[in-house]
């Protein structure tokens, strides 16, 4: 009689502890909610340079966007060339990308159209500090989803020091500065 | 010509630029607030390219399911059913590739719990399908096989399980001793997660770093000098550290099934538990009872009636450790700073602090901020220390009850069904032995 008892009372615990765990997962999983995914705030993003270098990935998943509905064309450009640059060209001296990831070309006297490279684009936001300081803030981060591996805690958002990591629904993944550009996926 | 264009910093904030700033904000500021430079109307008819945004993929997060499920299945036929070291070990190198290597690491069981405590304390935190099922399924998996996830499915295991070649026993008053080290850390990490201060078993992940081939060079070290340990020590970070394994612990000891090591009948020869590097085969009760039961009975009295005060000491203790478990919120850290910085006691800032005085932010709301936060670590650190005391007090009394064992057998809880015993018991199953001579009987 004795290991019947036994093996009743270790039965009914476990039924307990499967309904305790099973009970904390439906009562999780029926708020259906959505996946999400990490996304930055470019109104929050003070551009520390973190995302270049706290991303799990080699290459940061963080990329430089540009709006270009908001875009000035400017000639002299806070984001594309150093505050010391010698001239208002291409030159590598002048560029103020570390990896010359911005392309600039000439679309007509006297604007120019800023594209950027996102094979060469790091995320490190001297280009978003630039254009916020000089220009109409048109470049900007956000975090590139065919890129992102979507940790369950994002490390750059635990370095983040302003906060602009949250987390925004799959189905809409970005905070796009302008809602005029046309998005292709 | 460059000569032309030369706009060294003094002039880039000289007159004549600042002269055409102000031109040009005067101008916009009617129309167009929000720009310093309008957009241009172009003449010849130039459309601005669109913006690439491609969506995350999902393709892989129902197959991470399927997968999930079909190893844990395997996993349990191998050890209960087919009761083979040889594919056990295939089945942890399969994982350690797909769930390691070509899926990062990530969603593993183990982190999962912080966002199913995340998603508990919080009601409007979101805890997608699959992270729910990566924390409830080798649960169920170890209430009705034991730890077969731990043997053939955690990316973390497969990795110190691929490099434990030459595993020396730890004393098991050792082992007894630190297995209570993943109790205080299942416990830090609920209160960081309760309290907003980050999911800190991912931070401190000693191996993610080798499955995305690159992390911090402090975690690649630690991570290193794990792998290192782990050739002698088998298993270091799931017998002594693994959160999720204390979980999994109490899940397999109230298992429906488990490995066995013998298929048949124990000879107590002792040699399985000469083979088992976790310290996990528990061998057969001595003739001889090691001490009076009256003595025995005394002792589990006086460990029941120290529960209520081990637990109450625990909660003590953890109230009193308010101040510095508090700095594993970032706010807390931020605020001490700030009144570092504003007191004067330190001469630079920091790349937080420069940020914080940038959004314009009253000290005052950083102070109140952190001032509630250290109130919920004051909650939460008793809630811990009476958690941990509670713990330590079930471990002594679990220890000091002595059970009736006729053969050696695996510890439920401890066992992480790795098979290692198997080939060590000379004793064959009974089908295994009828089966070849059945056939014989028959060529006869």
């Amino acid at each position: 009689m004795k290991p019947l008892q036994k093996q009743s009372r270790r039965d009914f615990l476990r039924i307990a502890a499967a309904a305790l765990f099973g009970g904390a997962a439906w009562w999780i999983a029926r708020r259906r909610s959505p996946r999400m995914v990490w996304q930055i705030d470019p109104e929050k993003c003070t551009q520390c340079g973190r995302c270049a270098t706290h991303c799990v990935l080699p290459v940061s998943a963080v990329k430089c966007f540009h709006s270009y509905s908001m875009c000035g064309y400017c000639d002299l450009c806070g984001g594309y060339l150093r505050p010391d640059a010698h001239g208002r060209n291409t030159g590598a001296e002048n560029q103020l990308c570390p990896t010359a990831a911005i392309r600039r070309k000439f679309i007509e006297d006297p604007y120019y159209q800023y594209t950027i490279d996102e094979k060469l684009c790091i995320g490190c936001g001297k280009c978003v500090k630039g254009c916020g300081l000089f220009g109409n803030g048109s470049l900007y981060l956000q975090v590139k989803h065919d890129l992102c591996v979507n940790c369950s805690e994002c490390a750059i958002a635990r370095a983040c020091p302003s906060d602009a990591f949250k987390l925004v629904p799959a189905s809409d993944p970005y905070l796009l500065k302008s809602n005029q550009e046309e998005r292709i996926s | 010509m460059i000569s032309d264009f030369r706009f060294p910093i003094s002039d880039w904030m000289g007159t004549r630029f600042l002269c055409f700033f102000a031109a040009i904000l005067f101008i916009a500021t009617p129309a167009q607030a929000e720009f310093r430079f309008p957009m241009p109307e172009f003449e010849t008819g130039y459309q601005h390219p669109p913006v690439y945004t491609p969506g995350p993929s999902n393709a892989m997060v129902g197959w991470d399911i399927v997968v999930l499920f079909a190893a844990l299945t395997l996993a349990a036929i191998f050890v209960l059913k087919r009761r083979k070291r040889r594919e056990i070990f295939l089945l942890t190198l399969f994982s350690l590739i797909y769930f390691g290597f070509w899926r990062n690491g990530c969603v593993c069981a183990v982190g999962s719990l912080q966002n199913i405590a995340a998603g508990l304390c919080d009601s409007s935190y979101g805890v997608p399908l699959t992270v729910v099922i990566f924390f409830t399924a080798p649960l169920i998996f170890a209430l009705l096989f034991g730890r077969v996830f731990c043997a053939a499915v955690c990316p973390l295991g497969a990795v110190q399980e691929a490099v434990a070649v030459r595993p020396v026993k730890v004393p098991p008053a050792v082992e007894k001793g630190l297995s209570i080290v993943p109790v205080i850390y299942l416990g830090l990490a609920l209160l960081s997660v309760a309290t907003g201060s980050g999911f800190i078993i991912c931070q401190y992940d000693p191996f993610v770093g080798f499955f995305r081939m690159g992390a911090s060079f402090s975690l690649l070290v630690f991570g290193f000098f794990m792998l290192l340990t782990g050739i002698f020590v088998a298993r270091p970070y799931c017998r002594f550290l693994c959160p999720y394994g204390v979980l999994l612990n109490g899940c397999s000891k109230l298992s429906r099934y488990h490995a066995t090591i013998t298929p048949s009948d124990c000879i107590q020869c002792g040699l399985c538990s000469d083979a088992c590097p976790y310290n996990a085969i528990n061998g057969p009760t001595p003739a001889a009872a090691p001490e009076s039961r009256k003595k025995g009975a005394y002792r589990l009295g006086l460990l029941i009636l120290l529960t209520p005060l081990m637990i109450a000491l625990g909660g003590g203790i953890g109230g009193l450790l308010k101040e510095p478990l508090s700095r594993m919120n970032p706010t807390v850290r931020l605020a001490e700073r700030i009144a570092g910085e504003e007191l004067g006691r330190y001469t630079t800032t920091t790349i937080e602090t420069d940020a914080f005085r940038a959004s314009d932010t009253p000290n005052e709301t950083l102070y109140a901020e952190a001032v509630a936060i250290k109130e919920k670590f004051r909650t939460g650190g008793m809630g811990l220390g009476a958690f941990i005391g509670l713990m330590i007090a079930c471990r002594l009394i679990a220890v000091s009850i002595l059970r009736k064992r006729t053969g050696y057998e695996p510890d439920r809880g401890t066992c992480l069904s790795c098979g290692r015993c198997f080939k060590y018991c000379p004793v064959k199953s009974r089908c295994a032995e009828s089966q070849p001579s059945g056939e014989h009987d028959q060529n006869d």
